[in-house]
C-alpha cells in the first residue's frame, strides 16, 4: 500500500473534504440523483467483487428509504464479510483497498468508491455510516459507526459493538445522505441494477424503492463466472514512473531476477536481451538503476518482440450468460451474441463481448438501446463520448437490416450490449463513465458488432422467407380457388384444375393425370414435374382396379385384394418433367388418387402423400 | 362507343384468357403498360403522349397480384351481369360500395376500384362509358355562341349555350358523345381554370366581344371536359387556349388537356387536344404585368422540379418559363389581375396575349 500511503500523505496538505469538494464530478457526486446512484453502485460493486472472490452466489439487497429531506441507503450482501480491524479503513479512509495495484479484472479499482459515499454522507447530513459484518456462522457479527476525519483522512470509530445477525456471513452498510430519487430513465438506481442484473446473471438483486415498491432481479444461472486472477504487468504496458517505483521497492537483489520475476512474458532469454539493449548489467542491484537507465530499460521493453500477456486472467461473461441476462430483463424475439478472442492493447489484455436483442417489446422507432459494460459494471453516463458508442456508429447497419438515418446510432427494435473485460480498462476520466478510443478496442468492438449483425441479418431473412411461404399458402388456399370458381361461373365452364399453378407458385412436385379414351381403351398419362429448387427422389403409386398394359417406363406391379398397385421409383432434378404412360380398358375401371411416397406433403400438389 | 355485345365479348375474353392460363398450367397474370412518367412516349403522328413498352405484370404469384386478379374477375362479372345484361349503370363510387359484398375481393378504397376500372379500359381497349360506368364529378360548364343537341334519357334537347342557359352555363354531361354540335359563331375556345375568372369573363361580356366559347375547367378537368374541348377543336376547327393560375399545378392542368395525363395516357387519343395553347398566367407575366404574388412553397418547388424531368414539359418554352419561375420563387393566381382593376384582364391582358398568339 506504499502508493496509497504516499497519495494519502499528499492529500493531507489539503483536507479530504476539500479534496472531495474539488473532485465531486470525477467521483460521481456532482448532482443529487447521481450521488445516490454512485453510492449504490460503489457498494454493489464491492459486494459483487467480494462474492466472486469467495465463490459465493451473490444475493444483494438494496433499500432506499426517504429520511426527511434526504435518504437512507442500505446495501446488504451475503459476501465473505470483512475482518474487524479492516472495517474502519475499508469504509472510512479514502484510497484504501486491496485492488488498487492488483493487475486483475475487477469492478472497483481505485479504492475510492464506497469511502467517497461515506464522506458525502457525513458532509451532507453530518451522520455516521453504519457497517455490520460477519465473517462466518461461528463468529458474531460486528457493528461499527464510522466517520472520516476530514483533516487526516483517518477513520473515526464512533461506536463499535458485537451484535447478533441472522445471516451466516455478509456485510451491510447504511448511509444517510442528500439526494433525489428518480426511476424512469436508465440513469437511475433501478436502471443501474437492471443493467447489473443483465451482465451478472448469477446474482440475485433485490431493490426496495422509497415508495415501498420491491423489484427482484432474479438470478438466471447458478454458475459462477470463471474467476479472474492476478497477473504480473506486461512490459509493453509499463510507464516510466511505475517502472521506477517497482525497481525501488522490489526485494530482488539482481536486475535480471527483477525482470524475469516481476513481468509477464519475460523469461531468461528475453531478460538477457533487454539488458543488452539497455546496456545494463544484469547483475546490478535494481535499486541502483538511475532515472536515465530506467528510461533506457523502458525503451528496450518497447523494442522487444514479446509474447502477449496471459489472457486467461480475464473473466468474460460468456455467450450463454449474456443471452440469459438479456432474456431475463427483455422480452424479445431474437438474441445474437458474440465473444471475441482476447486481444492486447499496450500490454493489457482485453476481451470484447457483444449481445444484440431484437424485436419483442423493444420500440421500433427511435435509436436502439445501447448497454455499455466494463468489467461487468454498467456505464451510465457520457454515452456519446465512449469508444463503444463510436464503434456502433462506425458500422454501416443497413447491411445488417437496421436503419441508420443520417448515420450514427442505428434505429430499430434492438438493444445492443457491449462488454469489455480487461485488467486495465482505459477510461476517459476517473469517474469511469466512458471507455477511451483505443484503436485496438474500437476495432474489436466493431468486429463483434459485425458478427451479431450478420446473425441478425440471417435471422431476419429466414423470418421473411417463412412469411413468404405463409403468404403463398394464403394465395393457394384462399385466392386461387375463388378466382377459378369465379371464372368458371362467368364462362359457364368446368372449374379449371389449379394444381399445376399451385405447384409452380409453391415450387412443389406436381402429379397430374390425364385420360384419353379411344376404341374401348383409355390411354393414361401421368405428368410428374418438379417445380422446386431441390432434386426430389420418391416413389409414385398408381392404384387401379385392373392391371395396366403398355406401361412406359416399367413399373413394379403389386396385386392387392381389390386392384393393382403400380409403383415407379423416380428422381427428378429441379425443373425436370416426366411422363408415365399406360393403358387400361375404358369400361369398368376405377382409379384412386395418385400417391407420392418420400416427399413432405406440403411440397406435393395433385397427389396424396404417404410416409 | 361500342355496343353492349362487343363490350361483353371483350370482357369475357379477359376471363377466358385467365381460364386458359390455369388450364395450361401458366401462372395467371395480366400485363398492363406501366402508368409512370418514365413510360411516356411522344407519338409523332397523333402529336400526343402515349405509353411506351414498359409493362407491369399482375401475377397471382403475390398476394397483391392474386387479390387484384380476383377483384378483376368480380368486377368483370358485375359489368357483364348487372350493367350490360340489364342496361344499367353505376358510378365509380357505387362500384366501390358494391364491392362491400365481395368478401376478400372488396376494394380497400375508391382509388383502387377507380384504378381497376381504368385497367379494364386498357385491357379491353374500351372506355368506361362502354361499361356503363359514370364518374361522380359533373363535367364542367360551357358558355358561348354555340348550339348543341343532347340525347338525354328523356328525349333530345337543343340548347344555345348563351341564350338557353343561366349564368352558370351549359353543364357538360358525363358522356360527351351524346352531345352533337349544331351551329356556332365562335372564333376560338378559351378554357379557364377557376370559377372566379370564368364568371369574370362572362360578367365582362368577353364571349360576346371576342366570339369566344368559355369552358370552365374546374381545376384538373374531368374526362368529359377534356373530351368536349377535343371535339370543339377537331369537329368545329376552333383554336383552343388554356387560361390558368401561374403555378406548377396549373401547368399540369394545361398539360393534361394538351398532352395527356400520366395516369390516363392510354386515353390520349380520345381526350387530348394537341393544338391547345397556353395563355397564362406565365411566369414572365408576373414580371411584365407586375402581378401580386405568393411565395413558392416547398411542394410547389418539388412540383416544378418534377416538371423539369417530365417529357411533356421538355420544350424550350416550358424550360424557360419553369426556370424563370424557379428564379423568381413566386407564383400568381388568375385573380391577381383584379389588382389592376376588374376590367384589366379582359381589356388589356387577354387581348394582348391573344393577339401575341395570333388568335385575335
Amino acid at each position: 500500500m506504499e502508493i496509497a500511503e504516499e497519495l494519502a500523505k499528499h492529500q493531507k496538505a489539503i483536507s479530504v473534504a476539500e479534496f472531495f469538494e474539488k473532485n465531486r464530478q470525477i467521483l460521481g457526486f456532482d448532482s443529487a440523483p447521481r450521488a445516490l446512484i454512485t453510492t449504490v453502485k460503489e457498494a454493489v460493486d464491492n459486494s459483487l467483487d467480494a462474492c466472486e472472490e469467495s465463490d459465493i452466489l451473490p444475493d444483494i439487497f438494496v433499500q432506499i428509504v426517504r429520511r426527511g429531506e434526504g435518504f437512507r441507503v442500505v446495501v446488504e450482501d451475503n459476501g465473505p464479510g470483512i475482518v474487524g480491524p479492516e472495517v474502519p479503513r475499508v469504509f472510512a479512509k479514502l484510497l484504501y483497498g486491496s485492488r488498487f495495484h492488483a493487475l486483475k479484472q475487477s469492478r472497483g479499482q481505485q479504492g475510492i468508491g464506497i469511502s467517497a459515499g461515506v464522506l458525502y454522507s457525513q458532509l451532507t447530513t453530518g451522520r455516521p455510516t453504519a457497517v455490520t459484518t460477519k465473517i462466518g456462522p461461528n463468529h458474531r457479527a460486528g457493528r461499527w459507526e464510522l466517520m472520516i476525519n476530514t483533516a487526516t483522512n483517518e477513520p473515526e470509530i464512533l461506536k463499535t459493538e458485537e451484535t447478533e445477525w441472522d445471516r451466516p456471513h455478509g456485510t451491510r452498510v447504511e448511509l444517510e445522505m442528500e439526494g433525489s430519487y428518480v426511476r424512469s430513465r436508465r440513469q437511475s438506481i433501478y436502471g443501474y441494477l437492471k443493467s447489473v442484473a443483465i451482465v451478472n446473471p448469477h446474482a440475485r438483486i433485490t431493490l426496495v424503492e422509497p415508495d415501498g415498491n420491491m423489484e427482484v432481479f432474479e438470478r438466471a444461472t447458478d454458475k459462477l463466472p470463471h474467476s479472474s486472477y492476478e497477473i504480473k504487468p506486461h512490459p509493453l504496458g509499463m510507464e516510466l514512473g511505475g517502472l521506477i517505483k517497482m525497481l525501488r521497492y522490489t526485494d530482488k537483489k539482481k536486475l535480471k531476477s527483477f525482470l524475469s520475476g516481476s513481468f509477464s512474458s519475460v523469461g531468461a532469454i528475453i531478460t538477457q536481451e533487454i539488458c543488452e539493449r539497455a546496456e545494463l548489467d544484469p547483475e546490478m542491484l535494481p535499486q541502483d538503476v538511475t532515472h536515465a537507465e530506467a528510461t533506457r530499460l523502458l525503451a528496450a521493453f518497447k523494442e522487444m518482440r514479446l509474447k502477449s500477456p496471459p489472457t486467461d486472467c480475464l473473466s468474460p461473461i460468456g455467450e450463454e450468460l449474456i443471452r440469459a441476462g438479456l432474456e431475463k430483463e427483455y422480452r424479445v424475439d431474437y438474441i445474437a451474441t458474440s465473444t471475441r478472442s482476447v486481444s492486447v492493447y499496450s500490454g493489457s489484455p482485453f476481451q470484447v463481448e457483444v449481445g444484440l436483442a431484437y424485436g419483442g417489446e423493444l420500440k421500433a422507432d427511435g435509436k436502439v438501446d445501447i448497454l455499455r459494460f466494463a468489467n461487468r459494471v454498467p456505464l451510465l453516463y457520457q454515452q456519446g463520448g465512449c469508444a463503444i458508442t463510436h464503434a456502433i456508429e462506425n458500422i454501416s447497419w443497413k447491411t445488417y437490416s437496421l436503419t441508420q438515418p443520417g448515420g450514427g446510432v442505428p434505429t430499430g427494435p434492438a438493444a445492443i450490449l457491449v462488454h469489455i473485460a480487461s485488467t486495465n480498462i482505459p477510461f476517459t476520466s476517473e469517474s469511469k463513465d466512458a471507455v477511451a478510443d483505443v484503436p485496438e478496442i474500437v476495432a474489436e468492438v466493431e468486429l463483434g458488432l459485425k458478427e451479431v449483425g450478420r446473425k441478425l441479418r440471417r435471422y431476419l431473412s429466414k423470418k421473411s422467407a417463412l412469411s413468404e411461404r405463409r403468404e403463398k399458402e394464403e394465395i393457394i388456399r384462399k385466392l386461387l380457388p375463388r378466382i377459378s370458381k369465379k371464372l368458371s361461373e362467368l364462362l359457364e365452364r368446368e372449374e379449371p384444375d389449379i394444381n399445376p399453378v399451385v405447384a409452380k407458385i409453391m415450387g412443389n412436385l406436381l402429379v397430374k393425370r390425364s385420360v384419353v379414351s379411344e376404341n374401348g381403351e383409355s390411354f393414361v398419362t401421368l405428368e410428374v414435374a418438379n417445380y422446386g429448387d431441390a432434386a426430389k427422389a420418391f416413389k409414385l403409386h398408381e392404384t387401379v382396379s385392373v392391371e395396366a398394359k403398355a406401361i412406359e417406363p416399367d413399373a413394379r406391379v403389386i396385386a392387392l385384394g381389390d386392384g393393382y398397385d403400380h409403383l415407379w421409383k423416380l428422381s427428378l432434378r429441379p425443373g425436370e418433367r416426366r411422363e408415365i404412360k399406360y393403358k387400361v380398358p375404358s369400361e369398368g375401371v376405377s382409379f384412386s388418387e395418385p400417391v407420392v411416397e418420400g416427399v413432405p406433403s406440403e411440397l406435393v400438389s395433385g397427389a396424396r402423400v404417404v410416409g | 362507343m361500342k355496343d353492349a355485345e362487343e363490350t361483353r365479348k371483350r370482357l369475357l375474353g379477359l376471363a377466358e384468357m385467365l381460364y386458359d392460363q390455369f388450364q395450361k398450367g401458366i401462372v395467371p397474370h395480366l400485363a398492363l403498360p406501366s402508368r409512370t412518367k418514365s413510360n411516356l412516349e411522344y407519338d409523332q403522328d397523333g402529336e400526343i403522349w402515349v405509353y411506351g413498352d414498359q409493362e407491369s405484370v399482375r401475377s397471382v404469384k403475390t398476394i397483391r397480384g392474386a387479390k387484384s386478379v380476383l377483384k378483376t374477375t368480380y368486377l368483370v362479372e358485375l359489368l357483364i351481369n348487372e350493367h350490360l345484361r340489364q342496361n344499367r349503370g353505376s358510378t365509380l363510387r357505387e362500384i366501390y360500395y358494391i364491392s362491400e359484398n365481395w368478401d376478400i375481393a372488396k376494394f380497400g378504397e375508391q382509388a383502387e376500384s377507380d384504378r381497376l376500372v381504368e385497367d379494364l379500359e386498357i385491357l379491353t381497349a374500351l372506355l368506361r362509358e362502354d361499361f356503363h360506368v359514370r364518374p361522380e364529378e359533373d363535367g364542367a360548364t360551357v358558355f358561348g355562341p354555340l348550339t348543341i343537341s343532347e340525347k338525354t334519357r328523356r328525349g333530345e334537347r337543343t340548347i344555345h349555350c348563351q341564350e338557353d342557359v343561366g349564368e352558370a352555363g351549359y353543364q357538360i354531361p358525363f358522356n360527351v358523345d351524346n352531345v352533337e354540335f349544331k351551329e356556332h359563331d365562335a372564333k376560338f375556345v378559351i378554357a379557364i381554370e377557376t370559377g372566379g375568372m370564368h364568371a369574370r369573363l362572362i360578367e365582362n361580356g368577353f364571349d360576346q366581344e371576342h366570339d369566344a366559347i368559355l369552358v370552365h375547367l374546374k381545376g384538373q378537368p374531368a374526362r368529359s371536359t377534356r373530351r368536349l374541348i377535343k371535339r370543339l377543336n377537331e369537329e368545329l376547327n376552333l383554336p383552343v387556349v388554356i387560361f390558368t393560375d401561374g403555378d406548377p399545378w396549373s401547368y399540369r392542368i394545361y398539360a393534361s388537356v394538351a398532352y395527356g395525363a400520366i395516369k390516363s395516357a392510354y386515353l390520349s387519343d380520345y381526350l387530348v387536344t394537341p393544338a391547345a395553347q397556353f395563355v397564362g398566367v406565365q411566369p414572365s407575366d408576373i414580371v411584365n404585368y407586375d402581378l401580386s404574388t405568393d411565395k413558392l412553397t416547398d411542394q410547389d418547388l418539388q412540383a416544378l422540379r418534377s416538371e423539369m424531368t417530365d417529357p411533356r414539359f421538355a420544350t424550350d418554352y416550358w424550360k424557360e418559363q419553369i426556370q424563370l419561375q424557379l428564379k423568381l420563387m413566386k407564383k400568381a393566381e388568375q385573380q391577381a389581375f383584379a389588382g389592376k382593376g376588374l376590367d384589366f384582364v379582359t381589356r388589356v391582358y387577354l387581348p394582348e396575349r391573344l393577339s401575341e398568339m395570333g388568335m385575335i
